[in-house]
């Protein structure tokens, strides 16, 4: 049976007929073309697929398309200014999270990544707002919630890295929340050479 | 005939250049397997969903398409009697759907055409698959075993040295223990999947694999196609660890798919469920080790049996003892393999297969002699320093061992380590350190061609058919490139990922870079013997890589040493790895930022199988029952803290390459899973010789 939802992704609206059976990953994916949310394990596991739905990020594979008639998405892709020309391939100005994610190398194969920034993007704004944590020891915080590394670890954690890029995701997300960056990579890296890099 | 190539000096070598690729990755543009489309020249695809046997062992006795072909939206439904017949049907790996024999539970014995990935997936649901089931093995235990013609990348099944039995006889301490690695999977992040395409002359595959052109190499033969009928292209892979740098089953299906419908594109994604079944994975491996010793921890002897599984319908023999025979001095020793054939999922590669659960047995072995001997764990490995390689009697070539160790001990705060466990406590945690050394061999594999073009203005394209999987491959390759051109790396087009390139080996063995980069140091060696300096635009040269004549005469491993801090909760036996530290000598290091990334990793996916990573199967029905994310636990942020990691300087070995750089991407998950597990012995007296090191080990 096919349904005629309208969704906005990136900016653009797209009226399609989904089968009702069509997870929102595979509309964005299969129907609209947009490919940033990716498909890891289809079973809400991974975090690969996470958008900001609606302003909070989200796992669309475990929700319907037709659950979704009328919402906002933003992908990865959308968090730059290229969002509706994917020709450009990004080349507008970038996120700062998605230069954060550059500057500390929070990936490596860059299929978990999408999922990851749109994640941290979301985990910042939840910080912000006084959104707790299971690490969070006052409840009632209130307003901004102070982002130690014990709280990106427990919040990135619905998003896996088989890479094992942990220490420059967070790295990234200190950047990204106005921290100083600890290791991974030094924002001065252009100077690095072995020298500096090797023991001795 | 080419010359072998000389060594290049570094200029962008060694210093840091952005990711190639990172601003694809980071916007989301970065293209995969599943992700090409009408610009691509795939248009309008149909989607392809496998269907699995329910049986271990026995005959497909019926097929029946019925209620899926009635199904809206469903094309066809191939089966062993209607799918397209292969030339060579001797790999039963990859032989799918020419006969009804059924060898393992999960072999797909069915696909189903579709116009959209709902009607797919509904349809297989609905394939009615009739069986003859006959008895199964799906257990190592109590397996009968036997002795391989040989083990994984070519290495003798058995290799001794020495009078083992009289060393064991004579000797003052002898550690004599068993020790397991746990049945695991891969899992990258993106799982296996090809988009296919057959026009009616050529096969052009998508795929996300390690190696484009033994995709190519493999399926011609097995098709009945030249190898120049079958495209691959590979621009982004979501990861691999192994898993992708053979081809598997379901790449076989998406073509045979392709097959059936010529000029109509075909996508086939293997979902997270079905990896557990088709695309490879580590077997669980038990070690017998002992080790014979004088009182000051001189080794007299050792011995590594290994007995492993592999399946009944195609062989792969984890190489789990090979360490043993190169790491430390004694005048003998003894190393094994053995393997029981089971009617399971074929195991293969994952990210250093040998080294990673042989390694584990004998790191954990070597602080058990320790501790026996009351000798620290650093000073034992020293004390035990080959002069030579024991395996071949080469000298050894760079072997930096003990720098690592020492260096590690220093940065890692090691001096003043209680050497009694269970003395630290902080609250109610235990606290305990421990150390393992690492090593991977240096590989260097055969048959890779570049193509350098000059391109005028002092630019350059270089060409190879390498596969970047996330390792850096499409930036440090640049970085060579320009060093051995004399230019910016901003003046040099690398173009990899695709068959229409050069040929190239597999992303794996810690091989990519090093093979690669070295086709390429000759090609351009090559372009300025034949053209000069300044070659006008339009000039270009091919070589094809020779081996180093000394790479036969000399030992070449890389080394490393893995510091661990653990705490163990005294109540509930929870561990946490709060530091982590891994140093190594590998040559010179190309980009210290993919590098480091690399080894992160490393230590990542080591600490993850220390801890968590052991899939289930189920000996009844031969599956494994831990078939996703939520049950087969892999490392997440929150487990991961404080990691460190280093390299030695001054570490340019151009004996292994002529850019001096050897392998990194495997050296780091070796040793880790040891080091966690002599911390965690440490910490509390108890000692885990079967990974992964769980809580209910220290509930007392």
């Amino acid at each position: 049976m096919d349904t005629s939802i309208t969704l906005t992704v990136d900016g653009s609206e797209h009226t399609l007929d989904v089968d009702t059976r069509t997870t929102l990953l595979d509309a964005l994916r299969e129907r609209i073309g947009a490919t940033a949310p990716k498909k890891g394990c289809d079973h809400g596991q991974c975090g690969s697929c996470t958008v900001l739905l609606e302003g909070r990020r989200h796992l669309t594979c475990l929700a319907l398309a037709v659950a979704h008639d009328g919402d906002e998405i933003v992908t990865a892709a959308g968090l730059t200014g290229s969002a509706a020309d994917p020709a450009s391939r990004g080349e507008d100005a970038l996120h700062p999270v998605q230069q954060a994610f550059l500057d500390h190398d929070g990936y490596q194969c860059g299929y978990c990544t999408p999922g990851q920034i749109c994640s941290a993007v979301g985990v910042l704004d939840e910080a912000k707002q006084g959104h707790p944590s299971h690490v969070t020891d006052d409840l009632e915080v209130g307003g901004d919630v102070e982002l130690t590394d014990e709280e990106i670890r427990e919040r990135m954690s619905g998003n896996l890295c088989r890479c094992g890029a942990y220490v420059g995701i967070l790295d990234a997300v200190r950047q990204a929340a106005g921290q100083t960056p600890g290791r991974g990579v030094d924002p001065a890296r252009h100077t690095h050479d072995h020298e500096t890099e090797g023991a001795r | 005939m080419t010359q072998q190539a000389t060594p290049v000096e570094a200029r962008s070598m060694g210093t840091h250049l952005d990711r190639a690729d990172g601003r694809e990755k980071v916007t989301g543009h970065a293209r995969y397997a599943m992700e090409h489309g009408a610009d691509d020249g795939v248009e309008a695809p149909l989607t392809a969903w496998l269907v699995q046997s329910t049986i271990a062992r026995g005959r497909v006795v019926r097929v029946d398409p019925a209620a899926a072909l009635a199904h809206p939206g469903v094309v066809s439904v191939l089966d062993h009697e209607s799918a397209p017949r292969l030339a060579d049907t001797e790999d039963r790996e990859l032989a799918i759907l020419q006969d009804d024999r059924v060898g393992l539970r999960g072999q797909i014995v069915a696909v189903v055409l579709a116009e959209t990935p709902e009607a797919a997936r509904e349809g297989a649901r609905l394939v009615h698959v009739a069986y003859d089931e006959e008895p199964h093995r799906a257990s190592l235990e109590g397996a009968e075993t036997y002795a391989p013609e040989s083990v994984n990348a070519g290495h003798e099944t058995d290799w001794a040295d020495g009078d083992v039995a009289a060393a064991f006889a004579g000797a003052a301490v002898v550690v004599d223990q068993r020790y397991s690695t746990p049945h695991e999977h891969n899992s990258p992040m993106e799982p296996h999947a090809a988009t296919a395409l057959w026009d009616g002359e050529r096969l052009t595959l998508w795929d996300s694999t390690q190696a484009v052109h033994a995709v190519a190499k493999t399926f011609a033969p097995m098709l009945g196609l030249e190898a120049a009928q079958i495209t691959v292209r590979a621009p982004y892979v979501g990861g691999g660890f192994g898993s992708k740098g053979l081809p598997h089953a379901p790449e076989m299906a998406a073509a045979l798919a392709a097959l059936s419908v010529p000029g109509r594109p075909v996508k086939l994604a293997v979902t997270r469920q079905q990896m557990f079944a088709l695309t490879g994975y580590r077997t669980e491996t038990v070690s017998h080790v002992r080790l014979a010793a004088e009182p000051d921890g001189r080794l007299l002897g050792i011995e590594q049996h290994a007995v492993s599984q592999t399946s009944a319908i195609k062989e792969f023999t984890e190489q789990t003892a090979t360490a043993a025979r190169m790491m430390y001095a004694a005048p003998a020793r003894a190393t094994t393999h053995r393997v029981a054939a089971l009617d399971v999922a074929v195991p293969s590669w994952m990210r250093a297969p040998g080294e990673m659960p042989g390694m584990f047995a004998q790191e954990v072995a070597m602080d058990e002699l320790a501790f026996a001997c009351e000798v620290d764990p650093i000073e034992l490995r020293v004390r035990n320093e080959p002069d030579a390689d024991p395996e071949t009697g080469n000298p050894w070539n760079n072997r930096r061992l003990v720098e690592c160790l020492e260096r590690g001990a220093e940065r890692f705060g090691w001096a003043g380590r209680p050497s009694a466990p269970g003395t630290v406590q902080d609250g109610d945690w235990w606290v305990g350190t421990g150390v393992a050394a690492a090593t991977y061999p240096t590989l260097w594999m055969p048959g890779n061609t570049a193509r350098v073009e000059s391109l005028g203005g002092g630019r350059y394209a270089v060409s190879i058919g390498a596969v970047d999987i996330g390792t850096g491959a499409r930036t440090v390759l640049v970085q060579i490139a320009a060093d051995a051109l004399g230019v910016d790396p901003a003046a040099v087009d690398l173009h990899i990922g695709d068959t229409d390139q050069p040929a190239a080996t597999v992303a794996g063995g810690s091989a990519g870079t090093g093979s690669w980069g070295t086709a390429i140091v000759q090609t351009v060696q090559q372009l300025r013997a034949d053209h000069g300096e300044h070659p006008d635009a339009g000039v270009a040269s091919t070589a094809t890589a020779e081996a180093y004549p000394d790479m036969d005469r000399y030992a070449l491993h890389s080394f490393g040493a893995v510091f661990a801090e653990v705490r163990i909760h005294r109540w509930t036996g929870e561990l946490r790895a709060p530091r982590l530290l891994g140093v190594y000598s590998s040559g010179r290091v190309v980009n210290p930022m993919t590098a480091r990334s690399q080894f992160y990793g490393g230590l990542v996916m080591g600490l993850s199988g220390a801890l968590f990573e052991e899939s289930v199967r189920d000996p009844r029905f031969g599956h494994v029952v831990t078939q996703d994310l939520a049950t087969y636990h892999v490392a997440s942020h929150a487990d991961v803290h404080g990691i460190e990691v280093e390299w030695l300087a001054d570490d340019t070995d151009t004996l292994a390459t002529p850019f001096g750089g050897r392998g990194i991407g495997e050296i780091g998950i070796v040793g880790t899973a040891a080091a966690v597990a002599n911390a965690a012995w440490h910490a509390t007296g108890i000692r885990v010789r079967d990974l992964p090191v769980t809580a209910d080990r220290f509930v007392r």
